[in-house]
């Protein structure tokens, strides 16, 4: 019999953005089963948000440390710590808190008991930072799960009404089989370089790329559309729009933000730092995934009714945006990308956090149409004004952070020569433009129906509100600092140690 | 083509001759016989006797809970049996994993238990 076996060397302190997420939902499902009555319900939102902000500041204190030390790979190289997962688990932890702040004020007046809400979102975060800190296409593939398993719950969480249970059995399928697509690239990926690890693989493809490329080229497509899928990139995006639509607004500003984040992570360190050796393979898939996305995102926003399939496909075409930094792979590109995604965040939960306010319970939740924001400005200015700053952000409006984030992805493009990339870009977020414009003009152009309820802002959604039109404010008057950071956020191969 | 590729063919070829039988046993069958339905022949079969009621019926699916359960539990005996095996090579490290593992699990079923899931109501 041999000895003890050789235990990994755990970085705990690199890995709290994960564990806090991880421990804090355990602790609150088990207390949901302990404690009676309603106590835990009612302090649920609150231990979500200061498990999120845990979590961030893990984040923030493993931002600080790799300034000095160099980044490495933990747990035997299944994880990578550096600055580029801290950046998007501080995205990811960021949608959380903002998430949460909507949740409570959805719930209530829909007779939601219970705190399986925040524990799904805490899983779900905690599977997203996961993807975002994988160093290894296994453990890549477990955050992916984590992260979608509970998100296909939380589409379904109004079981009782029919177009949640569209949006979640939907999600499902389609999830399921996209999933299956990525594990079937992971298998061809490890017959064609005999490893699995992200670092070893980057090595691998560096020193010998093979004469039979079938089997590698095979892999990462079919890896491609696996995470294509996860953040609705054309051809991959027909879930969404029925997705967004059916599931609870603050689920659905969730799923916008911290998936898309997550999913964009995976995409940037796979095609970065593991296969940037096949740059010449995969940029024309990126350059047709993003031509793609930013034509149809931005067309068939323009004639849908309903507000949150205009989001939806908007928020397709602003995939095409992000798209366009990581085919230019450079320095630039890939931290206009995670601007992007950041910046994206605020302005997609605020957005939906307009829609949560805006929905009436009972059967109205299956239909959220323009007319429902007819004279919002004469009913509710400060809304009406937190929700035209949102849109004007994402139609790329100076001094907002959506124009510096469009700015520098477009730049990054240009740097590296595809200008009908940067045209159609362009082109297209003035097509957008004029869909963002027709809400605005139904706020304050359209005189409001005299029958209609008086709308209530809770407290958390105000707050929410708040804190998204700052940060999108803030970031398009001051970029820079957070500029700097999402360009020094560079995925870097970590190799066996 | 590589000889790795060539070891499909035998595959691919098996494929083909199997939707082929399929493909011609039935389409010889059906260019041959006769067809002259009636309303008799088209009952559902229910072992000669006249059926009752309608094809379609609704299952009870609330066995999927305890069905659920039993993958946990599955899932659990599956990690402890190799674990147990070698007990002593992995040490407190194993130990300590394998408590918070089975920790894990049964917060499931202790949730599962309070929801009052293992009530047959």
């Amino acid at each position: 019999m041999t000895g003890p076996i050789d235990v990994p060397a755990v970085d705990w302190a690199g890995l709290l953005p994960i564990t806090s997420l991880v421990v804090g939902a355990v602790l609150a499902l088990l207390a949901a089963a302990m404690v009676p009555g309603r106590l835990v319900e009612r302090v649920a939102p609150a231990f979500t948000l200061s498990v999120a902000l845990v979590s961030m500041g893990g984040s923030v204190a493993l931002w600080q440390r790799l300034g000095d030390d160099a980044p490495f790979a933990t747990i035997g190289g299944a994880v990578a710590v550096d600055r580029f997962g801290a950046f998007v688990a501080l995205a990811v932890a960021a949608a959380i808190v903002l998430s949460t702040l909507l949740a409570p004020g959805w719930l209530r007046p829909r007779g939601h008991s219970g705190v399986e809400l925040y524990v799904l979102l805490l899983l779900s975060g905690a599977g997203g930072v996961v993807l975002a800190m994988a160093n290894d296409l296994v453990v890549l593939f477990l955050g992916l799960e984590i992260l979608s398993i509970s998100l296909y719950v939380l589409a379904g969480y109004d079981v009782a009404r029919r177009g949640a249970r569209e949006a979640a059995l939907k999600y499902f399928v389609l999830g399921g089989f996209s999933s299956a697509f990525l594990l079937y690239g992971i298998a061809l990926l490890y017959g064609a370089t005999g490893t699995t690890n992200l670092g070893r693989m980057g090595d691998f493809l560096a020193g010998n790329l093979p004469r039979q490329q079938g089997l590698l080229l095979a892999g990462l497509a079919l890896l491609m559309v696996g995470l294509a899928f996860k953040v609705a990139a054309v051809p991959f995006h027909n879930w969404a729009p029925d997705v967004y639509q059916g599931s609870p607004p603050p689920v659905t500003a969730f799923m916008a933000s911290a998936a898309k984040a997550a999913g964009f992570a995976g995409i940037l360190r796979l095609l970065v730092t593991t296969f940037a050796p096949l740059q010449v393979d995969w940029r024309p898939v990126v350059w047709v995934l993003a031509l793609a996305s930013l034509v149809l995102g931005s067309v068939l926003a323009i004639v849908q009714d309903d507000v949150r399939r205009m989001l939806a496909y908007s928020s397709i075409g602003h995939v095409g945006f992000i798209l366009l930094g990581v085919y230019a792979g450079s320095a630039r590109g890939v931290g206009g990308s995670l601007f992007y995604l950041a910046a994206y965040t605020f302005m997609v939960v605020g957005s939906f956090g307009v829609v949560t306010v805006l929905s009436t319970p009972g059967g109205d939740d299956d239909r959220h149409p323009l007319s429902t924001y007819r004279g919002l400005a004469a009913r509710r200015p400060l809304l009406a004004g937190a929700f035209t700053i949102l849109l004007l952000a994402q139609a790329g409006v100076p001094f907002t952070s959506g124009f510096v984030a469009k700015f520098v992805v477009i730049g990054a493009a240009v740097e590296e020569g595809t200008y009908v990339l940067a045209v159609v870009a362009m082109l297209t977020s003035v097509i957008s433009a004029s869909m963002y414009l027709r809400i605005v003009l139904t706020m304050y152009l359209v005189d409001p129906d005299p029958r209609a309820a008086r709308i209530a802002v809770p407290a958390g959604a105000a707050v929410c509100l708040a804190l998204a039109v700052g940060v999108t404010v803030l970031a398009g008057f001051v970029p820079s600092a957070a500029l700097d950071a999402a360009r020094d956020a560079m995925p870097v191969l970590l190799g066996s140690p | 083509m590589s000889d790795f590729l060539r070891s499909y063919l035998t595959v691919a070829i098996f494929g083909g001759a199997a939707v082929a039988l399929v493909a011609i046993s039935l389409g010889l069958a059906r260019v041959l016989r006769p067809n002259r339905p009636s309303a008799q022949k088209l009952l559902n079969y229910e072992s000669g006797v006249d059926p009752v009621g309608s094809g379609y019926s609704q299952d009870q699916v609330r066995y999927y809970l305890f069905a659920l359960l039993f993958v946990m539990f599955d899932v659990e005996a599956l990690f402890i049996f190799p674990w147990a095996v070698r007990l002593e090579v992995y040490g407190l490290f194993g130990l300590v994993e394998m408590a918070i593992f089975i920790f894990i699990l049964t917060l499931g079923l202790v949730y599962a238990w309070r929801k009052g899931v293992l009530r047959w109501a």
